[in-house]
């Protein structure tokens, strides 16, 4: 069976970029979080409680809460309701099924949340009950998350395709410099490759700058079709296209590409733009080296190629490549599942030219990219999509 | 290159003993079908009976054909390390005062990619020799040995959180009366233990083979009937905070079932010396033992128990000592269960009829007292939990799991 061409989002928009500023830990509950990206979605957007008609939910500490809970919890009445535990792809999967409800009818105006709190022992109870396979054959080996997990698939990509540590800080360095701009971001002190470089070594070769530090936060938008955003005077940006993929390249004894390799062709023929058009790209960048894999998967480089294309790109603001503009999650910080949002919301903020000091001059065109659970030796899923603003 | 493990200096009273911690338990309960493995020293994976591909981890469908049909079997051990890691701040809590602790990802030759522990001389791009393990949670893991021998193999100081190597440990031998208790000494001597201590109840009285443990480098005659509580008690609180391995050779072989004895003292006596013997050597010692489970590298590692195949299927010509062995295993179970928390392993060694007087009247094959020793100790280098000695053992167990009903019939002869 060949797989059929996906109908196009015509009349699909994103609107009401949300964050609610990170904390490192947090007393409030994953909860608490999501209702103040509610609020602030409501808030933003001048609409009230009940013009929301579809609600898509991604959290890991929940507890035993799904979408529907949340429903009551927060007196939303919808007709469309989606709870995604897709981790690192939850925000490119939750867009993609918000913009058909929405294109369908299904829904007019979709909430698209993700938050997570971060109590002191969360990220300890998130990993020991992460997946099956992660319990029977990772944790056991005191992996301790996902670093373990990580250093071999990116000691085995450094190796295969000759990547120093060096090239791969590039990413980190760039990314500690945008952070520097965005007042929301955890970290506040600037990063040096001499730093980046001498710091202390985690799990062989990921060492403290190439890991994320878990926090408490949230992020949010809205989807709706076009007419809705133009009757509530609403700023926003069309969707131009979107991939998600789980499980590719199985054969693959370790993974040096992710599902991004198997769809990037129909990601740019759908939105009709060319990787060089891009104004603006937010990888998903649990560790650097899951960067460097996605330039090369994205088509933004040839594969191997990533090494060379970091050394002659500036990935800062100001530079060729802006990249992770908001500091991305390695120096903003991981809020859990909200981290998954972290770039697709920055990428809308971009487009729509309210991004503030962390703002790319005349941004129209923006690519986000999403990638999670690794549910036993690689990440399984992958997600991308194309934005673009009113200006284009 | 592995260094040679130094012997433990003298314990300093002052300072903590380390406490047990122990390693991620949780499995799904298909993932016991590598615990089953481990325990006895078998390398399995799960194969789909309609495709004769492997996986790994433990599934409920195959990946290549989606049949439920996955069935453990025996597995080629022969993989190859594609990367490894080595992690430096763990966070859990076991690891983390374990490390730096090296894990990599093997492409085993039968095709599965597989997460294991990394002996020390495991090299990236090289092959490796995979086996499953009880850590000290005391579930199946998988542990990737070079292929051949080098030196030093087990001194590997992961291989050893694995296993409970005699070496530089203190042994206590329950019962050096008897044969098996004596070539038990012998074996674990050899086998590097720094100490090992004799019961031998009332020894003053001569017995025979007196003199190989009499005045013995590293042998220590101590005073010790385990069917009597204070002789137990007594003996524990002299040396029970130096027990790393216990090795329970208690004998007390008596022929016969239930309509040819009169009476319940024979009964009585079979219970008194196994079933209650066990639990004084229990009570007296575990405590001892759980607390010091991670002690360095005279830790306490393991619990040893000799017991009659006949513990799973009643022989009526030796009847009421089968029970008095079935007794003694679900005992064993219980034991398990409460020494875990220490890390502490419980070895449980079925044999046939052992070759000592108690059995004059049993034809061969029997089981030489020199075979059960070295199965003590191949088992507690190997880190195992089930081991059966000699050819009726692996008879009985391969009869039990064919057909118990027609091995019952059968004992009755």
């Amino acid at each position: 069976m060949i797989n059929s061409l996906r109908a196009p989002y015509d009349g699909v928009v994103i609107a009401a970029p949300v964050t609610i500023p990170y904390v490192r830990y947090s007393i409030e509950s994953a909860q608490w979080w999501i209702g103040r990206a509610l609020s602030a979605l409501v808030a933003q957007a001048g609409i009230k409680v009940s013009d929301i008609d579809g609600l898509c939910v991604s959290s890991f500490t929940m507890g035993t809460d799904s979408g529907v809970g949340l429903t009551q919890h927060f007196g939303l009445c919808v007709r469309w309701l989606d709870t995604i535990p897709l981790g690192g792809a939850s925000a490119i999967a939750g867009l993609r099924k918000a913009a058909r409800a929405v294109q369908a009818r299904d829904a007019d105006i979709v909430a698209c949340v993700a938050g997570d709190t971060n109590h002191v022992d969360s990220f300890r109870l998130t990993l020991e009950n992460f997946s099956r396979f992660n319990q029977d054959a990772v944790y056991p080996y005191g992996a301790g998350g996902a670093n373990a997990s990580f250093a071999l698939i990116a000691r085995n990509y450094m190796r295969t395709f000759g990547v120093t540590r060096e090239d791969v800080g590039r990413i980190a360095v760039a990314q500690r410099a945008n952070a520097l701009r965005n007042p929301h971001a955890l970290m506040k002190a600037p990063l040096t490759m001499e730093q980046y470089l001498a710091a202390r070594p985690i799990s062989d070769p990921i060492h403290l700058f190439d890991c994320v530090m878990p926090c408490a936060g949230a992020e949010a938008f809205l989807v709706m079709r076009d007419e809705t955003a133009a009757s509530l005077g609403l700023p926003a940006a069309r969707l131009l296209s979107t991939i998600e993929r789980h499980n590719a390249f199985a054969d693959d004894p370790m993974q040096v590409r992710g599902g991004w390799a198997m769809d990037v062709g129909e990601l740019y023929a759908m939105a009709g733009v060319k990787p060089d058009d891009l104004d603006v790209v937010q990888t998903y960048d649990d560790y650097p080296v899951i960067t460097m894999m996605q330039f090369e998967d994205l088509g933004f480089c040839g594969k191997g190629e990533g090494a060379a294309f970091v050394r002659q790109r500036d990935l800062t603001i100001d530079g060729d490549f802006p990249h992770n503009t908001s500091g991305g999650q390695l120096s903003v910080g991981q809020a859990g599942a909200a981290g998954a949002y972290l770039g697709l919301v920055e990428g809308l903020r971009q487009v729509l030219g309210t991004a503030g000091p962390t703002q790319v001059r005349n941004a129209s065109l923006a690519l986000a990219s999403g990638f999670g659970m690794i549910n036993y030796d690689r990440g399984l899923a992958s997600g991308a999509a194309i934005l673009a603003g009113p200006s284009r | 290159m592995i260094d040679p493990i130094k012997p433990p200096r003298r314990k300093n009273p002052l300072l903590r003993t380390r406490l047990p911690a122990s390693p991620p338990r949780p499995r799904s309960r298909t993932s016991h079908g590598f615990t089953r493995a481990a325990a006895e020293g078998r390398f399995m994976l799960q194969r789909c009976e309609a495709c004769g591909s492997f996986a790994y981890p433990a599934r409920e469908a195959c990946p290549s054909c989606l049949s439920a049909d996955l069935a453990f079997v025996d597995a080629p051990r022969r993989g190859m390390l594609l990367a490894e890691t080595t992690a430096r701040v763990p966070s859990d809590v076991y690891f983390r005062e374990r490390a730096p602790w090296r894990i990599g990802l093997v492409k085993m030759d039968c095709g599965p990619t597989i997460v294991a522990h990394l002996h020390g001389d495991c090299a990236e791009g090289a092959a490796i020799c995979m086996s499953l393990q009880l850590d000290k949670s005391g579930q199946a893991v998988a542990f990737a040995h070079p292929e051949g021998d080098t030196p030093n193999m087990a001194d590997d100081k992961q291989w050893r959180e694995m296993t409970a190597d005699p070496k530089f440990r203190r042994v206590l031998v329950t019962n050096g009366r008897g044969v098996i208790g004596q070539e038990a000494v012998a074996a674990l001597k050899a086998a590097g233990a720094k100490t090992v201590f004799v019961g031998v109840a009332e020894p003053w009285r001569p017995f025979a083979g007196e003199e190989r443990l009499r005045d013995q480098d590293g042998i220590e005659i101590v005073t010790l009937d385990a069917a009597d509580e204070k002789s137990v008690a007594d003996l524990a609180a002299d040396i029970g905070g130096k027990v790393d391995i216990l090795v329970n050779t208690t004998e007390y072989v008596r022929p016969g079932g239930l309509l040819d004895r009169r009476g319940t003292s024979i009964a009585r006596d079979e219970i008194d010396q196994a079933y209650l013997g066990f639990i004084n050597l229990a009570q007296a010692f575990g405590p001892a033992m759980r607390m010091r489970g991670a002690d360095g590298i005279n830790s306490s590692a393991a619990w040893v128990n000799i017991l009659s195949v006949y513990a799973l299927a009643n022989w009526p010509a030796f009847g009421a000592y089968s029970a008095s062995q079935a007794a003694c295993l679900s005992l064993s179970h219980c034991l398990r269960a409460e020494l875990r928390p220490g890390g502490v392993k419980v070895m449980n060694l079925f044999t046939g009829p052992v070759d000592t007087e108690w059995f004059q009247m049993v034809p061969p094959p029997k089981v030489a007292p020199r075979a059960i020793a070295q199965a003590i100790v191949s088992g507690l280098k190997g880190g195992l939990e089930e081991m059966y000695v000699g050819d009726v053992a692996e008879e009985i167990r391969q009869r039990l799991a064919a057909n118990p009903k027609a091995l019952e019939r059968e004992l009755d002869r």
